[in-house]
């Protein structure tokens, strides 16, 4: 990654942890100071989708041309969205513990997410039970190509199509229905940037590492 | 091409009388169990927790009839399909194939179900077209899967670990349908479901022609 995303990816992180807690926000009930967790929650899927997106690229990319790069980048850029993922759910079951009164509900949102992360789990037990290494990248980025074809519903309709708790769904208010959402917005954007750089910046770093580490096995077997 | 490919499916079927005996056993055997489960307290299958039982025997009987369609293959046989007929011709084949069976499969278990548990569906048809499209899922969507699980070691275990969260969604939606004929509401309420499912259907259906290429060829 380039020094100049670095730099703006911290940058726009420490405004959005500063602005993120000290700005104003909507008073609203229930979910009162909590709306905060809009700056670190959300920020998540979407970081998450975007990287799950990047190695959707890469392995369609590896399918056209296999090369050891294409398959690294798309290993790792779904390692880094598992992490967001998890953060993701963790920050959300934090939230509902506290607004809906336990931290799992069976939220169509919230099962999807677990669906997503199935799916990726399982694309590593793919990955370990083939010992061959072309056929590995090679089938591990089918089933990456077709998981995703099988998500996107799961995450983008089904959760429109029943009713959801999460704010702006099926009726709850949610930042956009409010006069205030400007000010929202005004962190909310820089957050959604800042945490996708944060995990972009964390797949190159293991790209790198395993670029080191294949190299290294070369010249040890030279 | 493909109608010699699904009768050759059909002949070697017949003539392994065992494999087919072993999952009409299987879901039958599932089907008692829930009820056996369920004997001395028939009235407390709510007409919720019948759909649940039903679609849970039949995703598990559909996982393990499909998993054997490449799975079961032979090596050396394998290749010598390869070398006469073209990938896609073998991959519609199977999938239509897999689609008769579990078809098949599916109402076969319903009608179980009607004799052992009750028969709780108010709308009979819109079901049946229900599990006709879901089918049409599951063959769609697993066939390409059973391909992929059998390159690998272990195949039976992850043929289920890969197939579950991909066959998730249209089992989500086929279980609100058939809440929907439960409950004996107008059938236009289920029409955008259906046609949900109809096109997450079609989805995988063209990742899986396009994907299946570069499995075989490993």
């Amino acid at each position: 990654m380039k020094t100049w995303a670095k730099i703006l990816c911290i940058a726009l992180l420490v405004y959005t942890i500063v602005g993120g807690f000290l700005l104003e926000v909507p008073r609203l009930n229930i979910v009162n100071e909590s709306i905060r967790a809009l700056y670190f929650h959300v920020p998540m899927w979407f970081g998450m989708i975007a990287l799950f997106t990047v190695s959707l690229f890469y392995s369609i990319l590896y399918l056209n041309k296999p090369t050891f790069k294409r398959d690294t980048y798309s290993v790792e850029f779904i390692h880094a969205g598992i992490v967001l993922n998890l953060l993701g759910l963790t920050t959300g079951m934090i939230w509902a513990n506290y607004t809906w009164g336990s931290p799992w509900h069976g939220d169509p949102k919230q099962n999807g997410a677990a669906i997503a992360l199935l799916i990726y789990l399982a694309y590593f037990v793919l990955r370990g039970s083939i010992e061959n290494e072309d056929q590995k990248a090679r089938l591990s980025a089918v089933y990456n190509i077709f998981a995703y074809a099988a998500m996107i519903p799961l995450l983008f309709i089904i959760p429109r199509m029943t009713s959801s708790m999460h704010p702006g769904n099926g009726g709850n208010p949610g930042f956009n229905t409010y006069d205030l959402d400007s000010r929202m917005r005004l962190v909310f954007y820089p957050a959604v940037i800042g945490w996708t750089l944060l995990g972009v910046w964390i797949a190159t770093l293991r790209v790198r590492v395993r670029f080191i580490s294949e190299k290294l096995l070369n010249l040890e077997h030279e | 091409m493909i109608s010699t490919l699904i009768l050759k499916e059909f002949t070697l079927e017949l003539r392994k009388k065992n494999v087919i005996s072993g999952l009409a056993l299987y879901l039958f055997s599932t089907v008692f169990i829930c009820y056996l489960s369920f004997s001395l307290k028939q009235n407390q299958i709510t007409p919720l927790v019948w759909s649940a039982l039903f679609w849970v025997t039949i995703l598990f009987s559909v996982i393990n009839t499909v998993a054997k369609s490449f799975i079961g293959e032979k090596k050396g046989r394998e290749i010598y399909y390869y070398s006469i007929a073209s990938p896609a011709a073998i991959l519609i084949s199977k999938m239509l194939y897999n689609f008769l069976l579990i078809t098949i499969l599916a109402f076969t278990g319903w009608l179980l179900f009607s004799i052992f548990l009750n028969n709780p569906l108010a709308d009979l048809a819109l079901f049946a077209v229900t599990l006709l499209l879901a089918a049409l899922g599951f063959s769609t969507s697993l066939t390409l899967l059973s391909a992929l699980a059998a390159k690998a070691n272990h195949s039976n275990i992850l043929m289920a670990v890969l197939s579950f969260p991909v066959v998730i969604s249209v089992l989500l939606i086929a279980i609100k349908i058939t809440k929907n004929c439960i409950d004996g509401l107008d059938r236009s309420v289920s029409y955008p479901d259906l046609l949900t499912l109809l096109a997450i259907n079609c989805i995988v259906a063209a990742a899986s022609y396009l994907l299946f290429p570069y499995i075989w060829r490993s």
